[in-house]
């Protein structure tokens, strides 16, 4: 990722991340972090929710829990790509499913990172400021 | 006739034979075989057909008429099986460059050098009578055509210089050594010897059949009038009468057993059959053109007998010579010295394979393994070996010959042959066991084998050859009528007591018998050394080994090049040693790894017997030998492939209904299996989830120690009700476990079911209350007494008014439960409003971890377990649990419970 182009350090305060998860407990969490870090935080509790608010807000970052009632979050993740107002979303999966063959699927279908729960604080938001900051 | 001519015309005949042989080897050598062809091959195999069938059978059916069939009738009977059995047999051979029955035999049990020892000399002792009749039959008839009858009295009586048997003796070794021992073979093959063969078998089918013409259609007006004259006769008619002529199902089946293993494995026909078999499949042609040889060569057989029996009424000639005596009697001088000649091939064709086959077995079983275990021979490495084992053969051969002329002198004279034969039949029959035992039953040890040869060898000894003996020097009478030492159950003819048997047969039974239980039951009792075992697979699954599948070193072991060279110089002379090299030199290495040395011990096999080639091989290798633990983990691996294979080839309904069950069974396990995997995995995800939340939270608290306090308490609330959540979650997957597991320790005993509901209601009516839900319970009948467990059914009422809590209307919530008596079962239903579960999801909501979810209400709360452990104790208390819904309408849980006796 070094020889990519570093995006400004400056525009943390302009860039929408949006957190999806069934569990509200996980969202609090998520949210107090992201913002902490300085970002702008949107929240959604299922992918239908979650589809509805990037059509208004086209955030930079999604992230994205897999097991969710309704749509699961690969099927929101091949929504996203198919849609071309979405294309500079770049999508971090957050998920308790850690299989090698569920990692696959995660890329398979677009996801630029894949973290597993329980994650790490810390690890959480440099994946977001390293995904923000190259790519 | 003049003998003079009678012997010119024999000796121009065997030049004949010895060119078209010479022929047959030259285009050998090119490469252009005469006998690379199905029709050769099945006419060298009548070679079974000796001057037994040639002047013999007449013989036999002039005194029990059909009683010469049976002979005949084996070979035909087990002809239609050759493509299954013989070309097992020769494809084993081949891969195992085998060189006789001997070989075969000791090849299989683990290259046991015992084996073939036993085996050669049971060869020798069986053939050398019959070779001994040939020579009888030979002289005979030679006597016959040249002086017109036995003027010169008994050949016992005359010294050997004036013998007609003695001279056709040297002749037929000095052939012998010409023909078989031109060259020494790593395949012992011989093409040009072969075709001689078939060439004999040809000429002596076509004498023979004129023959019966000429008495048949000269003599007499066909086959009709001959049967007329003969049934006007007494004592012809008598041999039309099966009964009388002393043949019954008895014999014949000991007869038809005995030439069907004859036909196999006679050293000379396991020499033609196998060890000359240029290609597998001629097999098939020979499997019908064999018998349809046997049935021309004997349709005139009862025809010549009748004739001689009407024509020489008092005896003038043995019935064995009518064959020659009636176109003498009739001065048809021609055409008694054409069936001459071809008596003369008959008897020839028989002599020269089977002294080869047995000089070969001779120098490779009994004298190599003597001749290597010597001192001199490994102190002198150079001296070349091929030249030696040449001269060994020679020597046997002449041996075997002199020793069979020997017999003939002493014993040989007083039988029929056809009695002498069968004497030879009966001692060949022994291999039955460990031929046949030895490519179907991989169990058979080696052990095994060689009692059985030795207990059926010593029974054949004692009742029939010994006591043979007796009766040729007068002995003793009293051993054959009173047995040894006056024991009755121990005389030869009787043996145990049998009676009302013929010699042979009795012979054949108790021999065979004893034979096959010692082989049988010593196999179950011993065990196998690993190359017994890997030569035992290698023998049954010769098919699967051919195809390639299987890699197969059971020696791992390593020799000097060198001494591999110097090894095959001097048993193959440098030119073949060099040849079987060649691919090999080109790497130039110094050692000569497994795969090269076990190449060059199948290549000196051919030369020397398996058993020999083991142990000088073993001189010069460091070996490795593979342990029987690595043994039987090569074994198990291709075990599995086997039985697959065999499973599908036996198409019985039975099979195929286990097939199927074992299909059903590995279904039912994968199916579990994956189950268990499904849970693991919904459990550890189950777990993850408030596990996270916990420790990111606890983590941001523990970082930022200026978290306002009105946060803070928000997040320790999540933090100690997600504790809560994995505290339950962990309890249910206890219960579970509890349920599943231990069946035994559950105490059921008789509880009011009436009672544990109230309590359960009353337990949740605040909680009720609370939400604003609309309750009531109603009993119809009590005490409905179960036989049950109170705290598991107090929690299958829990779970099931939470769960009717959790899902009835948000606003206007309405929860009744009923309990009643319907026949002999107490009912609980339990009835909320909520949104219902669609009919389609009905079927799937008692599985472990499912929960109906939809995206307007969000996740339910639970883990999912709780329907599951309801419905798992119902099921321990011979209950059920149903459900009546539909989408919209509310949802209603039926639970049924037998009741303990009908109440009052």
């Amino acid at each position: 990722m070094l020889f990519l182009r570093r995006n400004d350090m400056t525009n943390k305060k302009q860039t929408k991340v949006l957190l999806v998860d069934d569990e509200p407990n996980i969202l609090v969490a998520l949210e107090f972090l992201v913002k902490q870090e300085g970002y702008q935080v949107w929240k959604a509790e299922n992918g239908e929710q979650a589809l509805q608010t990037m059509e208004k807000e086209r955030p930079h970052i999604v992230v994205l829990d897999v097991m969710m009632p309704g749509m699961d979050g690969f099927e929101v993740a091949r929504q996203i790509r198919k849609n071309r107002r979405l294309e500079h979303t770049r999508i971090i999966f957050l998920t308790a499913k850690g299989t090698q063959s569920d990692r696959f699927k995660g890329y398979a279908n677009g996801g630029e990172v894949y973290l597993t729960k329980p994650f790490d604080n810390d690890e959480l938001i440099s994946t977001i400021n390293d995904v923000v900051e190259f790519g | 006739m003049e003998p003079g001519i009678v012997i010119v015309i024999s000796f121009a005949y065997v030049a004949l034979l010895f060119l078209l042989a010479y022929y047959g080897d030259n285009r050998e050598k090119q490469g252009r075989s005469l006998v690379n062809n199905s029709t050769i091959y099945a006419l060298s195999l009548a070679v079974y057909c000796t001057a037994w069938t040639y002047y013999g059978s007449v013989g036999r059916a002039a005194t029990t008429g059909l009683g010469f069939l049976p002979i005949y009738l084996g070979p035909a009977i087990v002809a239609p099986f050759w493509w299954v059995v013989l070309r097992k047999i020769i494809i084993i051979s081949k891969s195992q460059h085998i060189t006789s029955i001997a070989d075969f035999i000791s090849s299989r049990y683990g290259k046991s050098t015992w084996l073939g020892v036993v085996a050669t000399l049971i060869a020798i002792f069986g053939i050398i009578p019959y070779i001994s009749i040939q020579l009888k039959a030979i002289s005979t008839s030679f006597d016959l055509l040249a002086i017109h009858d036995n003027q010169l009295g008994p050949h016992s009586e005359r010294p050997f210089y004036q013998d007609s048997a003695w001279f056709i003796a040297i002749a037929l070794a000095a052939f012998t050594v010409l023909f078989g021992t031109r060259h020494l073979d790593p395949n012992e093959r011989h093409g040009g010897l072969v075709a001689a063969i078939a060439f004999e078998s040809v000429l002596k089918l076509v004498a023979f059949l004129t023959v019966g013409i000429f008495v048949t259609f000269g003599l007499y007006n066909g086959f009709g009038d001959i049967f007329r004259s003969g049934l006007q006769q007494a004592g012809i008619a008598r041999l039309f009468d099966l009964e009388a002529s002393g043949i019954n199902g008895w014999e014949w089946f000991w007869l038809v057993l005995l030439s069907m293993s004859a036909v196999m494995l006679l050293p000379r026909q396991f020499h033609i059959s196998v060890v000359e078999n240029t290609n597998p499949s001629h097999v098939k042609k020979a499997s019908w053109m064999f018998p349809l040889y046997l049935l021309l060569i004997n349709i005139f057989v009862l025809p010549i007998a009748i004739a001689g029996l009407l024509e020489f009424p008092n005896g003038e000639f043995e019935p064995d010579s009518f064959v020659l005596s009636l176109p003498l009697a009739h001065g048809k001088n021609m055409l008694a010295l054409a069936v001459g000649l071809g008596g003369f091939s008959s008897a020839t064709s028989m002599v020269i394979v089977a002294v080869i086959a047995l000089s070969i077995m001779i120098s490779n079983h009994l004298v190599l393994p003597l001749l290597i275990r010597q001192q001199s021979f490994q102190e002198r490495p150079k001296s070349n070996l091929g030249g030696r084992i040449l001269g060994i053969r020679r020597i046997s051969i002449v041996t075997v010959l002199l020793l069979a002329y020997g017999y003939f002198k002493a014993v040989g004279e007083q039988y029929t042959l056809v009695s002498v034969g069968l004497i030879s039949f009966t001692a060949i029959a022994q291999f039955i066991p460990s031929v046949f035992g030895g490519i179907f039953w991989k169990r058979a040890t080696k052990k095994g084998a060689l009692a059985g040869l030795v207990a059926g060898f010593a029974v054949w000894v004692y009742t029939l050859p010994l006591p043979t003996m007796f009766e040729a020097t007068k002995l003793s009478a009293a051993f054959l009528e009173h047995g040894p030492f006056g024991l009755e159950w121990l005389r030869p003819y009787s043996l145990f007591g049998m009676q009302g048997s013929s010699h042979i047969a009795q012979a054949a039974f108790w021999s065979l018998l004893i034979n096959l239980a010692t082989y049988y039951f010593v196999s179950l009792y011993t065990t196998q050394t690993p190359l017994e075992i890997s030569q035992a697979n290698l023998f049954v699954d010769i098919y699967k080994y051919q195809a390639g599948g299987v890699e197969y070193d059971i020696m791992r072991r390593q020799a000097s090049m060198q001494d591999i060279r110097m090894l095959l110089n001097r048993f193959l002379g440098e030119t073949r040693a060099a040849t079987l090299l060649a691919p090999y030199e080109q790497a130039n290495p110094q050692t000569a790894g497994p795969e090269l040395v076990n190449y060059v011990e199948t290549n000196l096999a051919g030369a020397i017997g398996a058993a020999s080639a083991k142990v000088i091989i073993g001189s010069i290798s460091k070996e490795e030998p593979i342990s029987l633990e690595e043994m039987f983990k090569v074994l198990e691996q291709t075990k599995e492939a086997i039985q697959y294979s065999k499973a599908l080839e036996k198409k019985s309904a039975e099979l195929e209904r286990t097939t199927q069950q074992l299909k059903q069974a590995n279904e039912q396990l994968k199916e579990l299996d994956q189950l268990k995997a499904d849970f693991i995995t919904t459990v550890t995800h189950e777990l993850r989830t408030p596990i996270t939340s916990i420790k990111a939270l606890s983590k941001i608290m523990l970082e930022t120690p200026s978290l306002p306090p009105a946060q803070q308490q928000e997040f320790l609330n999540i933090v100690a009700s997600e504790s809560e959540r994995l505290t339950r979650l962990i309890n249910q997957v206890l219960d579970l476990e509890k349920l599943q597991s231990n069946q035994a320790q559950w105490e059921l005993e008789p509880v009011s079911l009436a009672e544990i509901v109230e309590q359960a209601y009353l337990g949740l009516q605040q909680l009720m209350r609370d939400r604003n839900i609309r309750h009531d319970l109603s009993v119809m009948n009590r005490p409905l007494a179960v036989l049950g467990h109170a705290d598991y059914l107090t929690q299958v009422a829990v779970n099931l008014i939470s769960n009717a809590i959790k899902f009835c209307n948000e606003t206007e919530g309405r929860i009744s439960i009923r309990l009643s008596q319907q026949g002999p079962m107490a009912v609980l239903e339990i009835e909320d409003n909520g949104r219902g579960i669609a009919a389609k999801d009905q079927h799937m909501i008692f599985e472990k971890f499912t929960q109906v979810s939809d995206v307007h209400r969000g996740k339910p709360q639970g883990s999912g377990l709780g329907l599951f452990i309801t419905q798992a104790i119902i099921s321990r208390h011979q209950g059920r649990i149903s459900i009546r819904s539909a989408l919209s309408q509310g949802a209603t849980f039926i639970v049924e419970i037998p009741l303990l006796a009908p109440s009052e």
